[in-house]
């Protein structure tokens, strides 16, 4: 089982999903036994939320989404005339 | 044409990350919307080349930070980066685990979101320099994997986890300066003001 040295290395790796299946497996028996590295890996599980949640807020601006409906036009009138040259 | 409509629907839904992103990406509204703008003619235009299967978000993003790096990046001027030097892992937990958590308002969701308010959170996130703070907005805020930031911003899969390993330990540093800037923490023989 891995100690407390290895099992705080690989928090990062654990968190970002990049462990191979036996080596997380490792650090979870680890942590079901270990309160100190629980604590620290619940800390970051909690700092990484709190920082994905910082940003998830945006709305877009309508003109944005004007925009964005546009050049799809564009890039569909495009097409429609090469499609129709190549076709016919 | 109508698989052409099929897919522009789908890669609409996910404009407000693509903007959010971008808003974090370039610090400025108007930058920000013409990226996305960008980004949409280029995968439109690019659409014939979007092999069925692949992952659309992952795409439109790869599209987006590609983009950005070339359009953006150029625009700026190379800052000299100062040196923190190696700063560990668990940076902020080691200094925190001391704090004391009465100085926390208890009515808050959790502990962590009441000592580090989204604002703080943000302006943390910002002032990261951006080769580190674009690759922790893919990895921590969009959940790409290593594999797929490697890809968007063509870079080695080592070079994205050293980035991220910098980004993450910047951002621990400067959410502790915070935290001591509020009072939370104490450095002894320091007298912080409380804000």
């Amino acid at each position: 089982m891995a100690d407390c040295n290895e099992t705080l290395l690989e928090i990062w790796r654990f968190f970002d999903d990049q462990l191979s299946e036996a080596a997380r497996a490792d650090i979870e028996s680890h942590l079901s036994e270990c309160t100190d590295c629980l604590q620290a890996f619940d800390f970051y599980a909690e700092l990484k939320s709190v920082v994905a949640q910082s940003v998830r807020d945006d709305t877009i601006p309508e003109s944005l989404k004007i925009k964005i409906f546009e050049c799809f036009g564009d890039v569909l009138a495009e097409d429609d005339g090469s499609e129709l040259t190549s076709e016919s | 044409m109508a698989e052409q409509n099929a897919f522009a629907r789908e890669a609409m839904q996910y404009a407000p990350q693509l903007y959010s992103t971008a808003l974090r990406m370039t610090h400025n509204a108007q930058d920000a919307e013409d990226l996305v703008q960008e980004t949409y003619l280029r995968a439109y235009r690019a659409f014939a080349s979007f092999e069925e299967g692949t992952n659309l978000r992952a795409w439109l993003f790869r599209i987006m930070t590609n983009t950005y790096i070339n359009m953006y990046r150029k625009k700026q001027r190379q800052v000299k980066e100062e040196d923190y030097g190696e700063i560990e892992d668990l940076f902020l937990y080691r200094r925190l685990r001391w704090f004391d958590t009465d100085a926390v308002a208890e009515s808050a969701e959790s502990e962590m979101m009441a000592l580090f308010p989204e604002d703080a959170v943000r302006h943390a996130l910002d002032e990261l320099p951006e080769e580190y703070r674009v690759p922790v907005l893919l990895a921590d805020v969009q959940g790409f994997s290593y594999k797929e930031i490697a890809e968007m911003l063509d870079i080695k899969i080592g070079t994205v986890m050293s980035r991220l390993h910098r980004g993450r330990t910047r951002l621990q540093l400067a959410l502790y300066d915070h935290a001591k800037a509020r009072g939370i923490v104490r450095e002894s023989s320091v007298n912080l003001e409380t804000t």
